[in-house]
């Protein structure tokens, strides 16, 4: 711990701008797929946990469409469509009956979701760890002690361009507008003519474009497995919870600072990267409590 | 439920328990997961289908308890104590007597029920401030903490687990042994909860179940009843946990802080059976097993994709369980008669009694 501290301060600071690099990257994955999860848990109050899944979905998507020898510009859109449409799928299967149910039945549900998933996709692909090889160069700097690849920059740039066009979309289209009107009031909506049923499958099958969009640049920047998808999922759960529903600048400043705050813990600790986000997670329940507990006023 | 129902249920259960591993001896460590299953559904049911506090990280008893009575038997008896027994990665056969075996087995799985129960009172001074998804989430954090934190702790082996002493005694002695053990510790959970929730306790549950703020505006103590519940399902996961580990004989990580499979098995299965009810666990817990070791036998290599299929299935769309399912298909048989001069009332206690 001493060591690595030293190392951090003392010996090369400049680790600190690659942590720092690392975390920004993993940030703007995670800043995605908490999006959707906020979208749909504060439209519909259905807890995903199969969220992480839908990411590494999208990868695997990617994967296979690399290998058959499509370029990135391509690949993007074709992922986003075809998780489009499986998010519909899922809604009309799964997540349509499961709506106006006690709030655990949506984890039970979502969690045997989250399970299927995985093992299909162990099926197809198998368990072995993936990632897609764009053949980009790779930038040093400082003396070859930070490495930039291309490949994370061009990701970097493709979660601002998708974040933008979300945030555009919810705040000018008549869909967004529907959207947040339907998690506004459900029932008013529908007396104004928003046909709610049509608004969740959206919803939903958009929570899952997002995901996909994330799992193409997880696939392309870090590496892809069958049962990686918790790590997304918590990471997900843990910034929701931190940053509260519906308060867009909150989830991306929170997927920020979790992946700096799991990258540095990686660095301290290669096992503590994994426990980083249910750490926080616990944290933030544990805060609420006790702030929750001091504003309790009983009649004594 | 009257007593002239529960007879042949009794009798069947014993019949299976008792003759089972006679005539299917090669099947007699399958059926004793059978009796871990049914301990673990129940116990879960105590708090999450009776009080509707849904938890996810039950299992953490289960891990805590296996390093305990791995922790207890070994330094009980061997000097080195379990630290230079676990550094020594299993080089170390400790030789134990045959009584020096059992008394530290007992003690063990003794010590494990306590330290969960302990546990479970102090996690409950911060854990049932959430509430709802919170707590399922949360609880399901702190079952996956648990087995991050041990797999740091070198005292007890880290991520290269424990060896578990050897059992004196042939193999077949042995299953037959764990097998009781189980089979005790499953009527023994079973006999608990069915007098604790035939007294106020259960109707005090159902009421936090149904409104918690009402509940204790109506004077329950809700937090220590809640405390009692999780104690229980600690205490015999503490126990069940002692048990497998033993009946296992190794023990790490994926052993102890089994979250993906029996921590989410013992859920599904209470979902099942039907969830606050007695039976529904028991009843739940049995077809899961018989599926699950079905599928794990005839479609190996698809066994999840099966189990995850059964899991949506059940929730999305055969929600209420079999015993649910049988109480509005023969309401009279539970004793729900609805009565015409109050018929609004009562038919809405025959919707909660699910």
């Amino acid at each position: 711990m001493w060591d690595e501290l030293q190392l951090l301060f003392v010996w090369a600071p400049v680790i600190n701008i690659q942590l720092i690099l690392e975390g920004i990257f993993v940030g703007a994955i995670f800043a995605l797929s908490a999006y959707g999860l906020a979208l749909v848990w504060g439209v519909m109050n259905i807890k995903n946990l199969a969220q992480g899944d839908f990411v590494i979905a999208g990868g695997y998507m990617a994967f296979w469409l690399n290998s058959l020898g499509l370029p990135l510009p391509l690949i993007l859109p074709i992922v986003l469509v075809s998780m489009f449409f499986y998010g519909w799928l899922v809604y009309l299967l799964v997540i349509r009956r499961i709506l106006d149910q006690d709030m655990f039945v949506s984890l039970l549900a979502t969690f045997g979701l989250s399970l299927l998933m995985q093992q299909v996709i162990n099926r197809i692909f198998g368990p072995e760890v993936q990632t897609v090889d764009m053949q980009l160069p790779v930038f040093d700097a400082f003396d070859n002690m930070v490495t930039i690849p291309s490949s994370k920059l061009i990701a970097l740039g493709l979660a601002a361009i998708i974040a933008i066009a979300v945030v555009l979309f919810m705040k000018k289209s008549r869909t967004g507008q529907a959207i947040r009107a339907t998690a506004q009031d459900p029932r008013a909506a529908r007396v104004l003519g928003i046909n709610i049923d049509r608004v969740y499958a959206f919803t939903f099958a958009f929570n899952s474009a997002l995901c996909g969009a994330a799992g193409v640049l997880v696939s392309i920047i870090f590496v892809i497995q069958p049962f990686y998808g918790i790590t997304y999922s918590m990471g997900s759960f843990a910034i929701v919870t931190a940053a509260g529903l519906g308060n867009l600048p909150a989830v991306i400043i929170s997927a920020f600072g979790i992946g700096l705050f799991t990258k540095y813990c990686g660095f301290f600790e290669s096992a503590l990267e994994y426990a980083a986000p249910v750490a926080v997670l616990i944290t933030v329940l544990l805060w609420r409590q006790i702030t929750m507990s001091r504003n309790r006023q009983a009649v004594r | 439920m009257t007593t002239n129902i529960n007879l042949p249920i009794y009798a069947t259960l014993a019949v299976i328990g008792i003759l089972g591993p006679i005539f299917f001896p090669a099947y007699t460590l399958s059926i004793a997961f059978l009796w871990v299953m049914v301990i673990m559904a129940s116990t879960w049911d105590a708090l999450g289908g009776q009080m509707g506090y849904n938890s996810l990280g039950n299992i953490t008893f289960f891990g805590i308890g296996m390093y305990v009575s791995a922790i207890v038997q070994v330094s009980f008896f061997y000097e080195g104590g379990v630290g230079e027994y676990t550094s020594a990665m299993g080089s170390i056969k400790p030789e134990f007597t045959d009584a020096e075996y059992f008394i530290g087995l007992f003690l063990g799985i003794l010590a494990a029920g306590i330290v969960g129960l302990v546990i479970s009172i102090l996690f409950s001074s911060f854990m049932f401030g959430l509430r709802g998804p919170y707590f399922a989430i949360g609880s399901l954090g702190l079952a996956i903490a648990a087995a991050e934190i041990t797999i740091t702790i070198d005292y007890v082996g880290g991520p290269s687990g424990i060896l578990m002493p050897l059992f004196p005694g042939d193999i077949e002695f042995r299953s037959t042994f764990f097998y009781s053990i189980c089979f005790l510790l499953a009527i023994a959970s079973h006999i608990l909860l069915r007098w604790l929730f035939s007294t106020q306790f259960g109707l005090a549950a159902n009421a936090i179940r149904d409104d918690e703020d009402k509940a204790e505006a109506m004077g329950i103590q809700t937090l220590s009843y809640k405390r009692i519940s999780w104690g229980i399902a600690a205490f015999f996961m503490g126990c069940t946990g002692a048990v497998v580990g033993n009946m296992i004989g190794f023990i790490d990580k994926e052993v102890a802080y089994p979250i993906p499979t029996f921590g989410i098995f013992m859920v599904a299965a209470a979902l099942l059976g039907g969830k606050g009810t007695l039976w529904g666990p028991v009843l739940g817990a049995i077809i899961f097993h018989i599926i699950k070791d079905a599928a794990w036998t005839l479609l190996l290599g698809f066994q999840w994709i099966v189990l995850g299929i059964i899991l949506i299935v059940n929730i999305v769309y055969f929600q209420q369980g079999i015993m649910g399912w049988l109480q509005v298909k023969f309401p009279e048989r539970f004793g729900i008669v609805i009565d015409t001069s109050t018929t609004l009332v009562d038919s809405q206690r025959g919707d909660d009694a699910r």
